[in-house]
């Protein structure tokens, strides 16, 4: 069943052009990868969806309703949660009271603070610490675990990897299972696209505001997701 | 491979310059057919035009939003009256030197509100004036509290008739309009104007293409102060008497300033003029309504601030198209037009 | 020797009633960046509806707080949300003016209907009551409530930004406005709730003065430029640091008035000035702004 379609969705930065009629529809329980280069497009387009960015009504169905134009804290109460690029935790907050806004909007679902704590264990020793003080990596546990408090019916993941050692984006990938298992869809984006190959069911490329590229990873080859990333 | 040139004038600004040269000859032959109230009133909306550009170019360009240029006003206003009574230097001189008592005076207040930011900036001004005007309270040969007035004699001397010194104030006010427009105008056509929108849009990328920003705010600061302080002294020496509570007055000197600046478009120079004009259209027809008058006027700065925040001549020149004074440039490629022509 | 220990004493008495004008407008700094302009002639707003409460009533001018605070709240929840949100953004100007603006129409609108006549809320005995501390010092129970109050008013509001949930979305918000928005958190209402907040505190500050003090409808930009400074000499961010700095204007303004009744509020300028020079982030800073 289709959750979330997006209609010819476009967006502006002021007089700049950002996104030229995306088309998308991602169906409940799927995992999406979107890949592009930097300034494709993929962070306007997860801002569009979220809230951030008012769109046009129509252009974004979430459960089959209009949410173009939604307010982010109302689409936050619909299912829609996100990691944001770089974080972005509060440095004002703890450990443990940045997951605590995460439930914010007081969703119901299997997602609460003990269950983010048996995810993400080494955040249950580190609950009173300032946020900002952890780890590249932890910190990017207390994001995604700041998310899922949400208890979000899509879960959308702007560049989680960014910044961290191969050994930690590992496990980071490795406990997504767990979120997905919930019946959680997932939307990723990625610079890395192996680690887009690995985990994706289907994959959509960006370039310069335009998708350029949709497929299963196994149908995709080098070449094409090359020429469909640098539009060459 | 394509022309590049910048250019600056437009045929609104050409219709423009008519209409001043007209405006100016208008004002010019006045005192010879209009009576006194009539120049007293175009002497007022002068040294209130000048005000408001000064305030315009400090805040508008510059990004400085301060509400204690009255420190300035009375600083200047005291500076003349010390000129003129206690070391005998001739009234329209110590115009000039009340200027410079004032930009000397805003070099350590610059170095103690520079520290602010934003809108504590712009409290910290104030703060800073209301000590110029406690301090001047406790001066007790500046007549203290309450002031003191400015000897028949030294007014009589500048002039053999009434009308004679009317007619000297007078061309000075008129100067002082056009001089502080015609300085904005001149500033912002420069090099430094330039530079000034630029620190206004972006502080740190300005920085960063090696534009000193504390240096050039500074520096209009300085200046600013320096000619707000010779408005302060020509105003109080028509008022031929000063006390703290009026030089410093908060309500006088920056609440009209604010107001004028507001209404008319901030950020722009032609801004400044249409709304000093519209502040005396309203203190005519308004002023007999006492406080509610003030709360008519409280109220169209804040209906004007949230739903027209570009002022009356912001909403013209956007409709329009009119540049009275182009100091924006516009780049012209090859033979034809590119670029804003609005 | 006495006579200066009853000076620094008083001044600190009279610190926490800077101290409460100054709280209300480290808040809303705090959560949104705003300056309010008129948060001098609010206070006054609320001393003169104090006043309508003990004049139709007769009650007591403390008894009033249970109908100023409340209604106070609701004009901040319904000011922020119908005019001051629209003003939020990156230009400092708007809110900057139009609060210069309502500053401007709030006097104007007091004068009309109140007249410029010195006011006072009058609390019958409590007005004169003392505690005598040796031959010189004696410490008026209002003054003294109102340091207490002080106290607790911060106290309280502390305990709401570290361990309540509206606090958590106080200090989220004051982080990063989008990314609280992305928690669900609905910053047009947060806003609203903090200068709600700010004007109950104003409330208590208004009402405090009204008892202290006598008052008519110019005395707002004072108290706007006392509680500024104490926001600054305590440092951006920082509750308690807004207390202290209530009092070190509270001691310099007291302290000057015993050298020379005119240089009272000279003197609070002054002290502020020198500590802005040498300690320009404030005694307790904490914000990075």
């Amino acid at each position: 069943m289709t959750l979330l379609e997006t209609h010819g969705l476009t967006a502006f930065y002021g007089d700049f052009q950002a996104l030229f009629g995306i088309d998308m529809e991602v169906a409940e329980g799927e995992t999406i990868a979107i890949i592009g280069a930097n300034g494709a497009g993929k962070t306007t387009f997860l801002r569009s969806l979220t809230g951030l960015l008012r769109n046009a009504h129509d252009a974004v169905r979430f459960d089959g309703r209009p949410i173009g134009d939604a307010r982010a804290n109302a689409v936050v109460a619909l299912g829609i949660a996100m990691v944001p690029e770089g974080r972005k935790l509060f440095p004002s907050l703890s450990v443990e009271e940045n997951l605590l806004i995460g439930g914010h909007a007081g969703r119901k679902g299997p997602w609460d603070l003990g269950r983010i704590f048996a995810l993400f264990p080494v955040l249950q020793e580190r609950r009173g610490a300032p946020a900002t003080a952890l780890s590249g990596g932890q910190q990017q546990m207390v994001s995604i675990g700041r998310a899922l408090m949400s208890n979000p019916r899509l879960l959308l993941c702007d560049e989680i990897s960014l910044g961290l050692a191969p050994t930690i984006i590992r496990d980071i990938y490795d406990s997504l299972p767990q979120v997905t298992d919930t019946g959680c869809t997932l939307m990723v984006v990625e610079q890395d696209i192996n680690q887009a190959m690995a985990v994706a069911d289907r994959i959509y490329c960006f370039q310069e505001g335009r998708i350029t590229l949709e497929g299963r990873p196994a149908g995709l080859t080098r070449d094409r997701i090359r020429q469909a990333y640098f539009g060459v | 491979m394509s022309r590049f040139t910048v250019e600056r004038t437009t045929r609104t600004a050409q219709a423009g310059l008519g209409i001043f040269v007209v405006g100016l000859a208008v004002l010019i032959s006045l005192p010879f057919w209009a009576g006194r109230a009539d120049m007293r009133l175009v002497m007022e909306i002068c040294y209130f035009l000048a005000l408001a550009q000064m305030w315009n170019l400090l805040a508008g360009y510059a990004g400085l939003v301060s509400i204690g240029q009255q420190a300035f006003v009375g600083l200047g206003g005291y500076a003349l009256f010390v000129g003129a009574i206690y070391l005998g230097i001739h009234p329209l001189l110590c115009i000039l030197l009340a200027g410079l008592a004032a930009a000397l005076f805003a070099v350590p207040t610059a170095f103690v509100v520079f520290r602010l930011r934003g809108a504590y900036f712009a409290i910290g001004t104030w703060v800073v004036a209301e000590v110029y005007r406690l301090v001047f309270a406790q001066v007790s040969a500046l007549g203290g509290g309450s002031g003191m007035s400015l000897p028949i004699g030294i007014v009589r001397d500048l002039g053999s008739s009434p009308l004679q010194r009317d007619m000297i104030f007078y061309f000075i006010c008129i100067a002082l309009a056009v001089g502080t427009t015609g300085l904005v105008y001149w500033i912002l056509r420069a090099r430094h104007g330039l530079a000034l929108t630029a620190i206004r849009d972006s502080e740190i990328a300005s920085r960063s293409l090696g534009v000193d920003a504390f240096r050039t705010k500074f520096g209009v600061y300085v200046l600013v102060a320096g000619i707000t302080g010779m408005v302060g002294a020509l105003i109080f020496l028509l008022k031929l008497r000063i006390s703290p509570d009026a030089a410093f007055s908060l309500q006088d000197w920056t609440a009209s300033v604010l107001f004028i600046v507001i209404i008319g478009g901030i950020g722009r120079i032609e801004g400044p003029i249409v709304g000093t004009l519209v502040f005396f259209a309203l203190r005519g027809l308004l002023a007999d309504l006492g406080s509610w008058y003030l709360i008519v006027l409280g109220a169209l700065a804040v209906l004007v601030m949230l739903f027209a925040p570009q002022g009356i001549w912001g909403l013209v020149a956007e409709r329009l198209g009119w540049h009275f004074f182009p100091v924006r440039r516009r780049l012209k490629v090859g033979g034809g037009e590119a670029g804003d022509p609005a | 020797m006495d006579e200066w220990l009853n000076s620094i004493i008083q001044g600190v008495l009279l610190g926490g009633l800077y101290a409460l004008f100054a709280t209300g407008m480290s808040l809303i700094f705090g959560v949104m960046r705003l300056v309010n302009i008129a948060h001098g002639d609010l206070i006054v707003l609320a001393a003169y509806l104090a006043l309508i409460c003990v004049d139709a009533t007769g009650m007591a001018p403390l008894t009033s707080l249970l109908f100023v605070v409340p209604v106070m709240a609701v004009i901040g929840y319904v000011l922020q949300r119908g005019v001051l949100n629209l003003t939020l953004g990156d230009d400092i100007l708007p809110p900057l003016l139009v609060t210069f603006g309502i500053s401007i129409i709030l006097q104007n609108l007091l004068l009309e209907l109140f007249s410029a006549d010195s006011r006072k809320l009058q609390s019958g005995w409590l007005d004169t009551a003392s505690i005598q501390l040796g031959d010189t010092i004696a410490i008026g129970l209002v003054p003294l409530i109102i340091f207490g109050v002080a106290i607790l008013v911060i106290g309280g509001l502390q305990l709401l930004f570290y361990r309540s949930k509206l606090g958590r979305a106080f200090r989220a918000t004051s982080d990063d406005q989008d990314t609280a928005r992305l928690m669900g958190i609905d910053n047009r209402h947060v806003f609203a709730l903090a200068m709600a907040i700010s004007l109950a505190v104003v409330a208590v500050a208004g009402v405090f003065l009204g008892m202290r003090t006598n008052f008519d409808p110019s005395i707002g930009p004072p108290r706007l430029l006392y509680a500024f400074e104490a926001v600054i000499i305590g440092g951006l961010g920082s509750l308690w640091g807004t207390f202290i700095g209530g009092i070190v204007i509270g001691v310099a303004q007291s302290i000057g008035a015993k050298i020379d009744p005119g240089w009272q509020i000279l003197a609070g300028h002054i002290a502020f000035l020198v500590i802005l020079v040498i300690r320009p982030r404030g005694l307790f800073p904490r914000a990075v702004d």
